[in-house]
């Protein structure tokens, strides 16, 4: 069971509290995207089993999205952070890079 | 003119261990908007005399209440013959501002579950901390309570207030009720 801080309400729970809502900092093609665009975005997913970005929601709390990094093979968060950005913080990267060595290279 | 009902017409559930009740019709107001700006803090005032409360607290003055639900929302809790009058000074307070608010009276259920093992009720079913050096009287905290979402706070020490929408308040009653049945109180907050 994975352990979640929201960073809008300061609450620290178990996941049932929250919601996955999939993978983040991606880029969301709609209307007037091409076919292309669109499979990519619906379908071509890396899933690697380790570094995961998402969003997530604090469905039965404050009710706010924000973003997560957690390793989904060993269910360790690394940290949550604002929904207001493209990209991970740096700190944050670099303490998955300490963790996780070479992790960029499979993600 | 109608008279109001609460969802459950102030049902009882009495057992040693706790007590549920359905309270109400109690008056609830929702309001949205920058909690940090002056107009916002400024209705709060003129309508309610409440101040915004600390983030995740649920603060009290003069019978009403006002809790903080989220960085841009807050819940007025006032006697039900008061919304009326509180919207107004409220809307009117807030003319020019953006910022929302509604009357959400009807669309809650409240309950009050005390006795000796209400915090052990609770922990049953929501996944908090309720340790008494954790969860303390003033907290407010939203959350779920068994599958439903719910939020509660401790008016005072060895007592809830919980508040779930009205159509799942037969579900949370039953839940509850069940959470203090005779016999089932664990000890685990004995002090
Ligand atoms: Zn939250």
């Amino acid at each position: 069971m994975l352990i979640v801080s929201c960073p809008n309400c300061g609450i620290t729970a178990e996941e049932t509290e929250f919601h996955a809502h999939g993978e983040a900092h991606i880029t969301r093609h709609t209307v007037g995207s091409s076919d292309d665009q669109m499979e990519t975005y619906l379908f071509m997913r890396k899933n690697p089993k380790g570094v995961h970005f998402e969003r997530w929601r604090h469905q039965n709390g404050c009710g706010k999205w924000f973003h997560m990094a957690r390793d989904t093979m060993t269910l360790e968060v690394f940290g949550t952070y604002s929904a207001q950005t493209y990209n991970p913080p740096k700190d944050l990267l670099a303490e998955i890079d300490a963790k996780r060595p070479g992790w960029r290279d499979v993600s | 003119m109608s008279d109001p009902v609460s969802a459950l017409k102030n049902a009882t559930y009495v057992a040693d261990i706790a007590e549920i009740k359905e309270v109400g019709p109690v008056g609830m107001i929702t309001l949205r908007g920058d909690l940090a700006s002056k107009p916002v803090q400024k209705a709060c005032m003129t309508a309610a005399g409440l101040k915004i409360p600390q983030q995740r607290h649920c603060f009290t003055q003069d019978g009403n209440s006002i809790a903080w639900m989220s960085p841009d929302e807050v819940l007025i809790i006032c006697a039900y013959d008061d919304v009326a009058a509180m919207l107004g000074k409220l809307n009117n307070a807030l003319k020019g501002s953006h910022a929302l608010a509604a009357n959400v009276s009807d669309a809650r259920a409240v309950f009050d579950v005390s006795g000796p093992s209400a915090r052990e009720v609770m922990a049953k079913l929501a996944p908090v901390d309720l340790d008494p050096s954790q969860f303390t009287a003033g907290m407010f905290r939203r959350t779920r309570i068994a599958q439903v979402p719910a939020a509660f706070w401790m008016p005072q020490e060895d007592m809830f207030r919980v508040i779930c929408f009205r159509s799942v308040a037969q579900y949370v009653f039953d839940v509850l009720g069940v959470a203090a049945q005779p016999g089932s109180e664990v000890g685990v907050f004995r002090r």
